[in-house]
This record gives structure tokens, sequence and C-alpha cells, in this order.
């Protein structure tokens, strides 16, 4: 028989699609029940009432009419949310390429914005490309020094990487609360009593290739993050610096020894986890937001979200694209303004999105349990006879 | 002749050690000196006296660093700029807004205040992380005792109900945590952030269907308060007042949380179980060798946080405010971890940490009245700037147990 981990290494090269879609259909199966429960509603309507609230419905070509006009704006809400999902996902998922985990998005995140909005609102005058280009650089610069601290940390005194980036979140938050709220520096001057930076200048916004610009249509940052999926594949299968990312990934120790400087790997892994933390941020406020107010910093949940989504992904760029879809979808289909509350009450959906996060989370963690329960099931002698008798055989051999 | 030699160079090491070390630790009183005497009721206006005493904290610090003792000597040294710059400021700014800000008695009680439900789940995180679990779940965990705490106390009619609720609720969540890091060797770390998804999900959703919009009920029984009416009689008067006003009137919570302290320093360091539970988390393949169940002293480690931070979640919303938000603890749960960690994994340092962070937080809230909101605002982020310098080990570094995220395999 082969061990535990062996069969782990056979599953992951064999159904590592399948878990993710089954991981996300059983927490979608568990959020079902929830909702049944509960409130005694069928599941299956107030998923379709979600389902039509993302905007996904635009893709059947038998939806027409003005109903196919809602679809495309909802879908444009969707795909907003997408951006910075991607990148926050990435930022998570580099890392732990790297054997680290960064659950420092949040701050890397709210750096990204505070910066980009400055950069949208102090260049004014500048030619519209030249602005938004140094805006986004101004903004995935500042994430990947935040994040680089903590990368430095980790190289060179050893630091956990998860308290350093979970303080550089709640310093972030603070510092970023002092700057854009009452009396902060960056607070808007003509009106004192709205915790809120200026708006960025005109030639600071990203244009709109879908939709109506006015009423929040999709902004060309959904390219950059489709960009940046394939900047993340192509620098982590394609380069030295990734492959050396993925062996101190697999085996810092024996990374050591083949002479990697581990301690610099931790360090890049971390800046660049943190620039596309802070391009997310920078996507957010030149994309829709123009502007950035105290709630956005002290409540948006957005890397928390990017963490789900990497791990659902499987930190892979093509999983991160479809979770990020996924999430983005359920964001938006269960957000107030999407989900109709005669079906079921978006402070409701709100918070069942947590709950099927949550145990995607706990159930992509746990490889195990696949593997268990793929034991338990040949011991029950539901696996197929073929199977059986061979795997016996090469026991044996 | 050798163990005479030896007991003779041991007994001289154990010296210099005790000479240095207490050095050290003057080194640290003084540099809290220099910013208390800049403080009232003594208010030196003159900033002299707080660098020069600054200064003798900082040679008295490198002293200590010099002849090896790292963590109290730079302690010293921390303490002693932190002094000057806290006398500095103080010395600068108005005496009225001092006052303002500085009353003893109001201080010390918030701090106790802000401290407890950080105390409560950071000696919960301890049991956990000292048996070998990562445990960032905290927060879902104190959430889940806040939400809980308030149903309970809803549904029963009494605050004990609503603390057995909490607790049974903070206890269950962290046995889905055990379980997936016990026996699925899951990743402790994804599995916690799990749990605070979970915990914000369950705990929101909860809320909305049972309470809607119309918020918690505001008749709630809530933990009471104790009254120790003979402590303003404790000569000379005002130490008399001072104590009557901080601890004269205390909330049940608070007093639990020091019972806990001290219960939970005794079952860690002095009691057969403590030692397994340590030795569980340093040694886990020894520990099962000489016949200890890893997997039940996990179990039980981990349940029992949840059960410790739940009750922090419970002082929350049942002690404190006597109602439930959405995702009402805020980070709490990170900070008692941080708390956790900046205390080196023991009961008195945690609650030393949880202190220093519960005073900022009261210092934070009362620093707007005086100097403006922003001057709060930027005060909150000083706890987790020092929590990061203390990770980075130059306050002496913080060394986990060894196996801490190590999954066990039993052979």
């Amino acid at each position: 028989m082969p061990s535990v981990a062996a069969r782990l290494a056979l599953y992951q090269r064999t159904g590592g699609v399948i878990t993710p879609i089954l991981t996300a259909l059983v927490a979608f199966m568990v959020g079902g029940l929830v909702v049944l429960a509960t409130t005694g509603k069928n599941p299956l309507g107030t998923y379709k009432a979600i389902f039509d609230g993302t905007g996904l419905n635009w893709l059947f070509p038998w939806v027409g009419g003005a109903e196919r006009t809602s679809a495309a704006f909802e879908l444009q809400q969707t795909l907003i949310l997408t951006v910075p999902l991607m990148l926050t996902a990435l930022a998570v998922a580099f890392a732990f390429r790297c054997g680290l985990f960064n659950i420092g998005g949040q701050g890397q995140y709210a750096v990204g914005s505070i910066v980009g909005v400055q950069a949208g609102v102090w260049l004014s005058g500048l030619s519209r490309p030249v602005h938004i280009v140094l805006a986004v650089l101004a903004a995935a610069l500042a994430g990947a020094v935040w994040a680089g601290i903590a990368g430095i940390l980790k190289a060179t005194v050893g630091a956990h990487e998860v308290i350093t980036t979970i303080m550089l979140n709640y310093i972030a938050l603070w510092v970023g609360s002092y700057l854009v709220g009452f009396g902060g520096p960056l607070q808007d001057p003509r009106d004192v009593s709205v915790p809120v930076t200026r708006e960025v200048a005109q030639s600071a916004k990203l244009p709109v290739f879908w939709g109506d610009p006015v009423l929040q249509g999709l902004h060309i940052g959904f390219f950059v993050a489709l960009g940046a999926l394939v900047v993340y594949f192509v620098v982590l299968n394609r380069t030295t610096l990734g492959y050396e990312v993925r062996a101190v990934g697999f085996n810092a120790e024996a990374a050591r020894y083949s002479g990697i400087k581990v301690g610099r790997s931790f360090f890049l892994a971390m800046a660049i986890s943190g620039g596309f933390a802070g391009l997310a941020g920078a996507m957010d406020v030149l994309g829709w937001e123009f502007k950035l107010d105290l709630t956005e910093i002290q409540s948006s949940q957005i890397a928390f979200i990017g963490i789900a989504v990497a791990l659902l992904g499987r930190n892979t760029a093509i999983g991160i694209f479809f979770s990020a879809l996924l999430f983005g979808a359920l964001l938006n289909g269960t957000s107030t303004r999407s989900l109709d509350p005669t079906v079921f009450k978006p402070e409701l959906a709100g918070n069942l999105t947590h709950i099927i996060q949550g145990l995607i989370v706990l159930f992509v963690g746990a490889d195990l349990l696949i593997v268990y329960l793929w034991q338990a099931r040949r011991k029950l002698g539901i696996a197929g006879r073929a199977g059986g008798p061979r795997r016996k055989a090469e026991a044996g051999a | 002749m050798t163990v005479q030699a030896a007991s003779v160079r041991a007994a001289g090491a154990w010296e210099r050690v005790v000479g240095a070390r207490g050095v050290g630790m003057l080194g640290i009183g003084l540099g809290a000196l220099a910013f208390w005497l800049a403080l009232p009721p003594v208010e030196t206006r003159t900033v002299a006296v707080p660098v020069a005493i600054g200064i003798f904290a900082i040679a008295a610090g490198l002293w200590a660093a010099s002849r090896g003792e790292l963590r109290v000597g730079w302690g010293a040294v921390a303490a002693g700029i932190l002094g000057i710059l806290g006398g500095i400021l103080a010395t600068r700014s108005s005496v009225e807004h001092l006052e303002i800000v500085v009353t003893w008695s109001a201080l010390t009680a918030a701090t106790l205040r802000f401290a407890t439900p950080l105390t409560f789940a950071a000696i919960g995180g301890m049991f956990s992380e000292r048996s070998g679990v990562v445990n960032i779940g905290l927060e879902g965990m104190m959430l889940m005792g806040a939400f809980f705490g308030v149903w309970g106390a809803d549904r029963t009619g009494s605050w004990l109900g609503g603390l057995v609720f909490a607790m049974a609720a903070g206890g269950l969540l962290a046995l889905v945590h055990a379980f997936f890091a016990i026996h699925m060797q899951a990743d402790q770390i994804v599995g916690g952030t799990a749990i605070n998804f979970l915990a914000l999900g369950i705990t929101g959703y909860m809320y909305i269907d049972i309470y809607g919009t119309e918020g918690t009920p505001t008749d709630l029984a809530g933990v009471p308060d104790v009254q120790f009416g003979w402590l303003s009689h404790v000569p000379p008067h005002g130490l008399g007042n001072f104590l009557d006003d901080t601890f004269g009137q205390m909330n049940l919570m608070i007093w639990l949380a020091f019972a806990v302290l001290i219960v939970s320093y005794i079952v860690m360091f002095k009691t057969p179980i403590g030692l397994r539970i340590r030795s569980v988390g340093e040694h886990p393949r020894a520990a099962d060798t000489v016949g200890i169940s890893v997997y039940r002293i996990r179990y039980g480690s981990v349940v029992l946080s949840g059960v410790l931070a739940a009750l922090g979640g419970a002082y929350l919303s049942i002690g404190f405010v006597h109602s439930f938000t959405e995702n009402m603890t805020a980070g709490r749960g990170f900070i008692a971890l941080a708390a956790l960690i900046f205390g080196g994994w023991r009961p008195f340092g945690a609650f030393g940490a949880a202190l220093l962070f519960g005073f900022s937080s009261a210092l934070a809230r009362r620093l707007p009245d005086a100097y403006g909101q922003s001057a709060g605002t930027l005060f909150e982020a000083l706890p987790y700037i020092l929590t990061l310098i203390a990770v980075a080990g130059v306050i002496g570094r913080s060394i986990p147990p060894a196996s801490v995220g190590r999954p066990y395999k039993k052979q």
C-alpha cells in the first residue's frame, strides 16, 4: 500500500481540478441546508435569485431584451469585484508557493489604495496614460514595501510572517484611518464633516471599456488583473526567480543546501505578493471608487476573501481566475442592490457567503479528508472491481 | 571536590545573571518613571528631568545587555527612549490638557476593561499553542462567545445562561478546529482562517435571522458588577479614593479573568497536566513514547482555548456593552494572539501585554478630548508597532513551543 503522503501526491496530480469543484459544491449544499433549516425557503430558489443578481445569465444566448440589459450591468459589477479578488488572491498565492502565508493582503491593499488615490489626486496635469501608469506603479510599489517589511523580518530574524503581516494590517488600518479620517492630512479640506479623501483627477481614472462610465462600467483593470495572472504564471514557472521561490516553498533547508539564497527568496516573494495587493488597491480607487473613505479602510473584506480565492484556486493562475469569478459573483449576487429582498434578505445572504467561504477554506485545507473518504470508499467495496485486486498485486510485488 | 567546584561556579553565574537582570529591570522602571514624572500629579515642567532619567535607563539597559541579559537590557533601552519621548511630549503640552487625559483611576479602570477580553483569549490561545496547535481562530471563537452570550442571556433570562451558551459555542467551534488540525492534519493557519470566516458567517446569519434590524433586546441580562464599598476607607485618603474609583465597582468578569490567570499559571507550570500539555507541544513523539495521548491532550487544550476565548467575547457583549453587533470583536482575537506572543507564551507575560494593549486603547479613547480625533486614531497603531518590534526580536526574541503548527502522525 502506498503511504498516505504518496496517495496524496497521486491524488493531487489526478484530481487537482475535481476537488476544488467538489469542495465548492459541498459548501454550497451545506449553505443550502442552512437556508432550508432557518427560513424554510427552497434553497434552489434562493440560489437562483443570487445567480440572477450576479449577471452571469448574460452569458446565456436565450436571455434577451430588458433582462439582457440588466444582466449586462450586473455582470459588469461582478467583474469589477473580480479584479481585486484576483489580485489579492495572487498576493496570497505567490507567497504560498514560497512556503509563506501572507495574511497581510488587507494592509497591503489598504496601503496601495491610499498611495493610489493620492497619486491620482496630486499628479494632476499629466497626460492620462502617464498619470495612470505612475499612480498604479506607486500603489504597487507601496504594497510591495509594506509586505517587504514582513519579508525582511522573516529573512533576517525569522519572525513568523503570519504575525508580522497581521500587525502590519492593523498598523495600515489605523495609520490609514488617521490619514483619511477626521482632521487627517489627506481628508478633503472642503468638507471636514465627512472622512473621505479628495477625488482623483480625471486623468487618473481608468478607462471603461464595457458599459456606461457614469453608471460604473467595467474598467480596464480587468485586463490588468488578467495580465497579472499571466505574469504570475510566467514568473513562477519560467524564470530562475520563480524556480527558487518554489524550491524554497517545497523545502527551505534543501534549497539552502543547493545554494539558493533562502532569505532573498522570502523577501522577494513577499514584496511581489505585496505588489499584487497594492495593485488591487489601485484598481479599485482608480477604477470605480475614485476616492477613499474611512469605512472603506476600516471594513473592507476584499483581501480576506482573496485568501479563500487563492486556496480554492489551489494557488494556480487558472484556478484563481475561476474562483475569483465565483466569489465576485457571490459578493455581487448577495449585495443589497442585486438580491431581491422578497426572495431572500441580502443581509442574510451576505453572511451565508461568509459561511460558504469558511467551509470552502476548511475543506480545501484538509486534503487528507478527501483521501480518507477515498480509502473509506475502498473499504466499503464501492470502488471499481478492476482497481482493487490490481492494487493489491502491486503492493505484494 | 568537583561537586563543590561546580556549585561555586553555579553560584557565581547565578549572582552575575541576577545582578545584570536586576539592573535591567531597574532600567525599565526608570524609563517608566521618566514618563510618569511629566504626568499628573507630579507634572514636571522641565524637559531635563525625563531626559536625564531616561538616559540613566538607557545606560542601565546597555550595561545589562552587555552582560548577556539581552531581553531585559534592550527592554530597558526601549523603555528609556519611550520615557524620554513621552516626557518631552508631556512637558510640551499644557497642564489642562494633561489633566483631561490622565486621570489615573479612570485610566486604570478602562485599561482593565480593555484588557479583560484580551486576557481570556490570550490565555486560551496559550493552552492551544502550548499543546502544539496554532490558533489564529481565536477571533472567531471570541465572536461566537459574544453572540451566543447574548442569545443565551436572552433565551434563559440570566447572564449565567449566557456564559454557558457562549462557552459551549466557543468550545464547539474549537472542536471543529481541533478535528481538522489534529485528525485531518490540515494546515492549522488555513484552518484557523476558515474558523474565523465561519464564525463571522454563523454569528452574522443568526443575528440577522433572530434579531433582524431591531438589534438585540435592551433589557438583556448582563454580568453584574462587584461592589467593594470598604475600599474608600483604606488609608491614606488618596490611595483609598484611587482604589475605590478603580476597583470599587468592577465587572465580575474582570475578577474572573484574574482567577483564570492565576489558575492557568498553576495548571500550566505546577501540575502534571500542564507538564503533559507542554511536553506534547515541545516534542510530541517523546510524549507519545512515555504514554501520553498526544491527540487527547491536544483536543482538550484546543477546546479549552475556545471556551476561554468565548468568555472573552461574552465579556464584550453581556459584560460591557450589553448588546451584539455584527463582527463586534473587530480583530481583538488577533490582538490577543499578539499579546500571547509578546508575553512569550506565558500567562503573566500575556497578561502584561494585554494590560499594555489595554492601556494604549484606554489612552487612545481619552486623547481626543484634549488633542483632537486624529491623535487618538494614530495612537491606536502603537500596540501593533510594539508587537512588530517584539516579534522582530529587538526586545529579545519570543520563542514559540517547538512543535507548534506541526500535525502529529501517530505511528
